[in-house]
This record gives structure tokens, C-alpha cells and sequence, in this order.
């Protein structure tokens, strides 16, 4: 499989999924569960969805060895970045293109113009309705160190990347791409999309929840089934392999801009020298000459660590993040349900009541296991193919680095070598 | 896959010529030319060895000394390798064979010793002498040292050379251990060392030194200049190098740790992880290639020194010769006014004369007779000079001659295995990362 190289202009591909054609698959050893009814607010589950909850169902058969996009039938593209001025502020927006075939959308393309703020909204709606699903991480608000401005055109430029990574992913997830808020995102006008924003419950039903999530986190879970207590401890150590190597990687890119520096300065010296000499002036020339082209390419290849395999692991170091909050929702899910059968046993507890809360919460937490090892599942499978693609992209990128810098030093040598002896003709092929 | 233009570049046979085959390659330069020496006897310094003792003030010391080899080549063509004379140097011994060198033969362009202290180094090479690594490469540059001695047409004919090469240092007495020593010294070659290093350093001007020296001096100058820049920056982007491909060794560290929490993943994690491992390694290997090269720029960073020194010396001697010509010429003018009784130029003597008398006649005729053999004298002086003068830059412009047809072939092959250590360099890049492609792949 060769490595998929990170366009600028192209949605990411790298994650080949079934969607809505396939519904049950049951292949797979992982539990299958039919999701229940939603009666939280504000849900995002609404007639836009597909056919029967079955197609909720996220059994998704990621073949590595093909890709399938004949099946993928919505495209988004996050691009052409713009300064746009008001008399209170200056904001970047960003162009945001769809082109599908679903039916739920009244057209086949649109294109729209989105602030990060608009991501981050959305970002917070699919969270809130599936808190125990894993949505990917949004690039940080600000970036502090290396004293980045926010208008500076490397930053932008990352960011946009970012964001085009983050809406693709959202797109290939089977729940979150058939999600209303995101139709909305892709496809309303800023006005309808203010207006939108405006309904549903968002901020204080977050609040509530987190104002139980205190409780239920003091109470603490009791029987948290192993899976569970597995992931949290891979996600713990992942956690810090990918830290380390976001680091390392960091650190590569300082080493190599100071090596940079000082290879700039051997140029000139050569150069200088060259015009000292008579006979050695042509091939201190050509040193000075060689040296500034492996200066060139030494500069693409750190452009590349950084542009791309920086942006990438820092991405997943969020997903952490992601994964661990994910995870204390489902605990708290699991307490508060707890929380829920001691209930019933207290004295003077009123049965009838409290049993029928418990019904609907024991759905609920069913319903929030199951999302969450399916999502888990699926995340997997992306994190390893991203990864391995960052990092093949990167080892590929090194070759091509040493290779260009191996035919400049060899050019080097050979008009070197047939000046030495004259007239010696060697072969090209 | 990745086109990077290379159907473009010549398959070039021999791109693996190691920097030891090409430092052979000038040893073999040095030999074919060979002088009458070179063609005798086979000479290297082939070991370095720490002693202590005590030193003139009678302290303590520790110090290394070299193991200077000699065989006789004619002996092999019997068939049988015989076993080598050898004796041991200390630095001090080479360096006082090259200040007598430079003594005794101040028209040649003597080849320059290693240097004293480390200089122009990055943090992992050591500044101190008795490092095994600074002490390996001391030796390879005393080894260099006596072949370009032995390899000058002038040079490799003398004696003292040939006895620090040959001479055993007996055991058995203190004084005779330092034979040699003492047999410089009895050149008398001390005395002129200080008086030319005091010409070395006076200041004085010439006003007819031959073009070609004052052109060699600047060059001299420039090279010195430049090759000092050169080190520099060098010495600084090998250590940045160095942090580069050694950071890489973490990668490895990482990717065997987290090998351990990965199902799929983990087995082309962790053979990636080697891959990275050993590319953080084989930093290690090129940056000595590089100080090799290093080696090379400072062989010719010293070599300035002595070729400067050959275009002082003739300004020395064109200077002493314009003095005497000078002398000369006062010493007729004086004679012409006394013979005349015309004072041409203004003078004390003609000032007090005319204010408090003339000479008598006996004076006048004592005055003349000494200025003419002061003249002849001076007329001889003149002469002498003028013929050491020519004979100087006879000489001195002859090896100039030579030194740069040395110097431009010597650089000329440094550049050449400095593009072949950058190719061996980037082959090595290749593999390494088309390996680590190969299990990344396979995460």
C-alpha cells in the first residue's frame, strides 16, 4: 500500500468505511447491540436518519488492502482561508465544500464559509449528544509557545489542515455524518446557521451534566466491567508514548533548523575561499554549489516534519485527551445508575418511580457501553492508519531527501572526476 | 516511487572509495614521485604509547610517545618482510625536527605538524591531549609529517631528518637517550632560530620585494583566513548533525515501549524501532569521516604558516640587500663630496666643518682612503647579498612551485572523499529509512 501523501485540496481518504448501504454486518466477534431510543434532549437522532436504528449500528469492515471509495458518497474540503473584518473584530473563515450523492441533502454540492468558532460549536453538539462516542480533536484555540501570531500565515495554514482532518473524520463516522447539526454545518447560510445555534439546549445542559458528573465521580464506579478499566489503561500509556514522540519530533525539528543555520554559512566560506584559488576554484565552487542545494532540500524535508507529522501526532495527543473524557462519561453514566439501584432500596423509597428511572437509565448505560466499544473499535482502526501513514509519509519523505542529496553529491564527484582525468567518459543510465 | 530525477545521474563506478583509500591515494602520490628516501625505505608511525617520567623541573609527567617505523624496501624483494628498525618520539622530538628544518632550509615550504592543542572542536570530540581519539589522529598527522618530509626532493637528503628516523635511543644512559637531541643542537641551529624569529616578527619596509612573494603572503593570508572560517562553522554543524541523528535514537525508545500496548501494531513498531536505533548509531561513524576532512583542511591551515614564513624570509633578504645597496650608495656620495669639497647634501659633519673649520689635508686624505675600502667592502657586501637574494628566490619560487601543485591536487582529493563520505552518507540515509518505510508498514 503506498502512503497517502496529505493534499491540500483533497479530503483525507485514508479511512475506507461502510456506510449506510450495509447495515447489520455480523461478522464481526464484537457484540452487536440495537440501539435504543435516545430520551435525552436536544438529540441529534431525528427523521434525517437513515432507515431502522439497525443502521446505527457501527460494524464497519475497514478493508487495509483496498480502499472503498466507491462507497464514501460525501466529499468536504476545508480551504482558501480569509481575513474577514468587522468593526468589532478580525476573524479568519474558512471555505467549506460538500459535494455527496445522500439523499437528505436538498443538493449535491455546497460551499459555505465557516469560522473556527463554528467548528468548535459543532464539535460541542456531537459530544453532547454522544458523550460516549470519540470525536476527533479540534487543532487549540491558541497556540502559546513559539510565540505564534493568530494571523500568521504558517499558523492559518495549519490550522486549516487541522480543520480539514477534523470535518473529514466527522464525515467518514457513520453516526456523526448523518448527524442534523452537521447537515447544517455544511450546508446552511451564516444566518440560518446563527439561528440554528441559538436552539437547542447547549450550555446549560452541560452544565447540569456536569454539575452530576461531580457527584456521580465522588461516589465513584463500583463494578466497572474490565474492558472498560483495559481501555482506560491503554489510553493512560498511549497517552504517553504519543506525547513522547510528539516531543521527539518537536525536538528533531529545533535540532535540524539549527543545523540549518550553520550549513548556511558554509556556502559563502566556500565561495570566498573559491575566489583565493586558481586551479581550486572551480571545485570549491561546485562544493559551495552542492552544499546550498542539500541546504534547499534539508529545508523541504524539516518543512514536512513539521507540516505533517508534527501536526499529526499532536492531533492524537488531543485524542487522549478525548479518549480519557469519553471514558469518565461512561463511569458516570455507570454511577449514576448505581446511584440509582441503592435507591431502591432505601426505605422509604418510592418503588414504582425509581424503577422506571432505573429502566431508562439501565438503557442508557447499556446503550452508552455499547457506543463506546464500537466507537472504540473504529477509533483504533483510524489511529493505526493514520499513524502508520504519517509515519511511512515521513520515511518517505527521508528517502526522497537523501536521494536528491545523493544524485548533488554525485554530479559533484563526477565532473570531479572527469576533469581529473580528462577525457574519461563514464556511463549514464 | 519516489522520482527524484536520478535516471539523470551517471552510474559512477568506485563511489565507495572509504577516506583511508584516498588518504592512501596521497601517501601513493607522495611515494611515486618518491624521492630517493621514499624509494629506500618504507616509514610510518605505526603506535602511540602514554609514559610517565619526570620532566626538567623535575616533576612528574605523563606523556605519549610515537613509534617511529623504518624498513628497508630492498630487503623485500627477497621475498621476506624483514622486521622494521623503530624507535620511540615524543611530540617535542618532532617539533624540534621541524623547527630545524625550518632553520636550516628558510627558502622551502616546510610541511607543517599536527597541532599542539585540539582546536575547532564540537562537544563530542574531546579538547584534551590524552585522548585516545585526539592521540589516533595526532599519530596519523606525525605519520603524514614524515612522509612529506620524506617525500621533498630537498628535504628527505638530510641527515638529522634521516638520523630521528634511524638513530636508536639507547637505554642505558640518560644522556645517550637523547642522542639525537643533542646532535641538533650541535648544528648550532639554535642560534638562528631566535635571530630568525626575531626577523620574522620585526617590521620593516621593502621597496622592491618580488611581486610573486607579496602575491603569496596575501594568499597566504586569505587561505589562512578562510580554511579558520571553514573549521568554524564546520565544527558547528557537525555537532547540530550530531543532536539530530541521536534525538532519532528516542524514536526508538518510544516505539519499543509502546510496541508493548499494541496487538496489530506492535510488531512493526518495534522492528522500526531498531531501524531508528541504528540510524541514530551510525551518526557516529560519518562525523569521523568528517574530522578526517577536518584533518585535511587543517594540514593546509598550518601550511600557510610555513609558505608565509618563505615569503618573509625573502623580504628579509631583499631588505637586507636594499640596506646594503643603501649603505653603499651614501658611502660614494660621502667620498664624492670629499674628493670635490662640495657638499651636496645637507650634513652635520659639512655643518660643524664650515662653522669651526676645515680638515687639514692629512685628515682629508686618511678620511678617503677609509671610505674606499669601506667602499669595496660594501661593493663586495652588495654582491653577496644580491646573489643570495637571487639564489633565495631561485630556490624559494621553485618550491613554491611545487607546494601548490601539492596543494591544489591534496585539496582537490580532500573535496573529492568529502563528496564520497556525503554519498556513503546519504546510501546509508536510504537504506535506513527504506527500512524503517518497510515495517511502518507493517504497523
Amino acid at each position: 500500500m503506498s502512503g497517502t501523501i496529505v493534499d491540500n485540496n483533497a479530503s483525507s481518504l485514508s479511512i475506507p468505511t461502510d456506510i449506510a448501504g450495509h447495515m447489520l454486518d455480523l461478522d464481526d466477534d464484537d457484540d452487536l447491540e440495537v440501539f435504543s431510543k435516545d430520551t435525552r434532549e436536544g438529540s441529534s437522532f431525528n427523521a434525517s436518519m437513515q432507515t431502522s436504528p439497525g443502521s446505527m449500528i457501527n460494524q464497519y469492515k475497514f478493508e487495509e488492502e483496498e480502499e472503498d471509495i466507491d462507497t464514501k458518497d460525501i466529499f468536504v474540503t476545508v480551504d482558501d482561508p480569509e481575513s474577514y473584518v468587522t468593526a468589532i473584530e478580525t476573524f479568519i473563515t474558512y471555505r467549506v465544500v460538500t459535494k455527496t450523492t445522500r439523499s437528505e441533502f436538498d443538493s449535491s454540492e455546497f460551499e459555505v464559509r465557516r469560522r473556527y468558532q463554528d467548528f468548535l460549536w459543532l464539535k460541542a453538539r456531537l459530544e453532547e449528544a454522544h458523550p460516549t462516542l470519540i470525536v476527533h480533536p479540534l487543532p487549540e484555540k491558541f497556540v502559546m509557545k513559539g510565540m505564534v501570531e493568530r494571523f500568521n500565515e504558517d499558523f492559518i495554514e495549519t490550522r486549516r489542515r487541522a480543520l480539514n482532518r477534523f470535518l473529514n473524520r466527522i464525515a467518514d463516522h457513520p453516526i456523526f455524518s448523518s448527524t442534523e447539526d452537521f447537515k447544517i454545518f455544511l450546508t446552511a447560510d451564516v444566518g440560518a446557521l446563527t439561528s440554528h445555534k441559538k436552539q437547542g439546549p447547549g450550555f446549560l445542559s452541560r452544565m447540569g451534566e456536569s454539575v452530576r458528573g461531580l457527584a456521580a465521580t465522588v461516589r465513584g464506579v463500583r463494578n466497572r466491567p474490565e474492558e472498560f478499566t483495559a481501555m482506560q489503561e491503554y489510553v493512560e500509556a498511549f497517552g504517553q508514548h504519543i506525547s513522547s514522540l510528539d516531543k521527539v519530533t518537536q525536538r528533531i525539528v529545533r535540532e535540524q533548523k539549527e543545523y540549518l543555520e550553520d550549513l548556511k554559512e558554509c556556502v559563502p566560506t566556500y565561495t570566498l575561499w573559491s575566489n583565493s584559488e586558481e586551479e581550486l576554484a572551480e571545485p570549491l565552487r561546485g562544493m559551495a554549489s552542492c552544499l546550498e542545494r542539500c541546504y534547499k532540500e534539508t529545508e523541504e524535508q524539516v518543512k514536512e516534519l513539521n507540516d505533517n507529522l508534527n501536526p499529526t501526532l499532536h492531533e492524537y495527543v488531543l485524542c487522549t485527551e478525548t479518549l480519557k473524557t469519553v471514558l469518565r462519561r461512561r463511569d458516570i453514566i455507570q454511577a449514576e445508575f448505581e446511584a440509582k439501584t441503592e435507591a431502591l432500596l432505601a426505605k422509604h423509597a418510592d418503588r414504582e418511580a425509581i424503577r422506571e428511572d432505573l429502566y431508562k437509565m439501565e438503557d442508557r448505560l447499556e446503550w452508552a457501553n455499547n457506543a463506546l466499544k464500537s466507537d472504540w473499535t473504529r477509533w483504533k482502526k483510524v489511529m493505526r492508519t493514520d499513524l502508520r501513514s504519517a509515519f511511512m509519509d515521513t520515511a518517505e519523505k527521508n528517502v526522497n531527501y537523501y536521494e536528491k542529496c545523493l544524485a548533488v553529491w554525485e554530479t559533484f564527484l563526477l565532473s570531479q572526476r572527469t576533469d581529473a582525468e580528462g577525457t574519461q567518459v563514464l556511463d549514464s543510465s | 516511487m519516489a522520482d527524484s530525477g536520478s535516471e539523470d545521474i551517471a552510474v559512477i563506478g568506485n563511489t565507495d572509495l572509504t577516506p583511508s583509500e584516498s588518504e592512501n591515494n596521497i601517501k601513493n602520490t607522495m611515494v611515486e614521485k618518491g624521492t630517493n628516501l621514499l624509494k629506500r625505505m618504507e616509514i610510518s608511525v605505526a603506535e602511540a604509547e602514554k609514559r610517565t617520567g619526570k620532566n626538567a623541573v623535575n616533576m612528574q609527567e605523563t606523556y605519549t610517545v610515537y613509534l617511529v617505523e623504518t624498513r628497508a624496501l630492498d630487503a623485500t624483494s627477497e621475498g621476506t618482510t624483514p622486521v622494521p628498525d623503530s624507535l620511540w618520539r615524543r611530540y617535542s622530538e618532532f617539533e624540534l625536527l621541524k623547527n630545524y628544518l625550518l632553520v636550516t632550509y628558510p627558502f622551502l615550504v616546510v610541511p607543517p605538524l599536527p597541532e599542539k592543542r585540539a582546536e575547532f572542536v564540537w562537544h563530542k570530540l574531546s579538547a584534551d591531549n590524552m585522548d585516545p581519539d585526539f592521540v589516533e589522529r595526532r599519530r596519523v598527522g606525525l605519520e603524514n609529517f614524515l612522509l612529506r618530509v620524506a617525500s621533498h626532493p630537498a628535504l628527505s637528503n638530510d641527515k638529522i631528518f634521516y638520523s630521528f628516523l634511524t638513530e636508536k635511543s639507547c637505554l642505558l644512559s640518560a644522556s645517550q637517550e637523547n642522542g639525537w637531541k643533542e646532535t641538533v643542537f650541535e648544528t648550532g641551529f639554535q642560534a638562528k632560530a631566535d635571530s630568525r624569529l626575531k626577523a620574522l616578527n620585526a617590521t620593516f619596509r621593502v621597496k622592491n620585494a618580488d611581486k610573486r612573494f607579496a602575491d603569496m603572503k596575501h594568499y597566504g593570508d586569505e587561505l589562512q583566513s578562510v580554511i579558520s572560517q571553514l573549521l568554524r562553522v564546520r565544527a558547528r554543524a557537525a555537532d547540530r548533525l550530531y543532536g539530530v541523528y541521536k534525538v532519532h535514537g528516542n524514536y526508538g525508545r518510544v516505539f519499543s515501549e509502546w510496541s508493548a500496548i499494541e496487538k496489530e501494531m506492535g510488531d512493526g513498531l518495534q522492528s522500526a524501532g531498531h531501524h531508528m536505533d541504528a540510524y541514530a548509531a551510525s551518526v557516529d561513524d560519518i562525523l569521523e569521516e568528517e574530522e578526517h576532512y577536518a584533518d585535511q583542511l587543517k594540514e593546509y591551515l598550518f601550511y600557510a604558516d610555513a609558505f608565509r614564513a618563505v615569503c618573509r624570509k625573502h623580504e628579509l633578504t631583499q631588505y637586507e640587500l636594499e640596506m646594503a645597496g643603501q649603505d653603499l650608495t651614501s658611502k660614494k656620495q660621502q667620498q664624492e663630496e670629499l674628493a670635490t669639497g662640495t657638499v651636496r647634501t645637507f650634513s652635520l659633519k659639512g655643518m660643524t666643518s664650515k662653522l669651526f673649520g676645515q680638515e687639514t689635508p692629512e685628515q682629508r686624505e686618511a678620511k678617503l682612503k677609509m671610505l674606499e675600502t669601506q667602499i669595496e667592502e660594501g661593493e663586495e657586501l652588495v654582491k653577496e647579498r644580491n646573489a643570495e637574494c637571487e639564489e633565495f628566490v631561485k630556490s624559494a619560487w621553485v618550491d613554491i612551485e611545487r607546494f601548490k601543485e601539492q596543494k591544489d591536487h591534496d585539496l582537490r582529493e580532500a573535496l573529492i572523499s568529502y563528496a564520497i563520505m556525503q554519498i556513503s552518507m546519504c546510501k546509508k540515509g536510504i537504506q535506513v529509512w527504506n527500512n524503517a518505510k518497510e515495517c511502518f508498514s507493517k504497523m
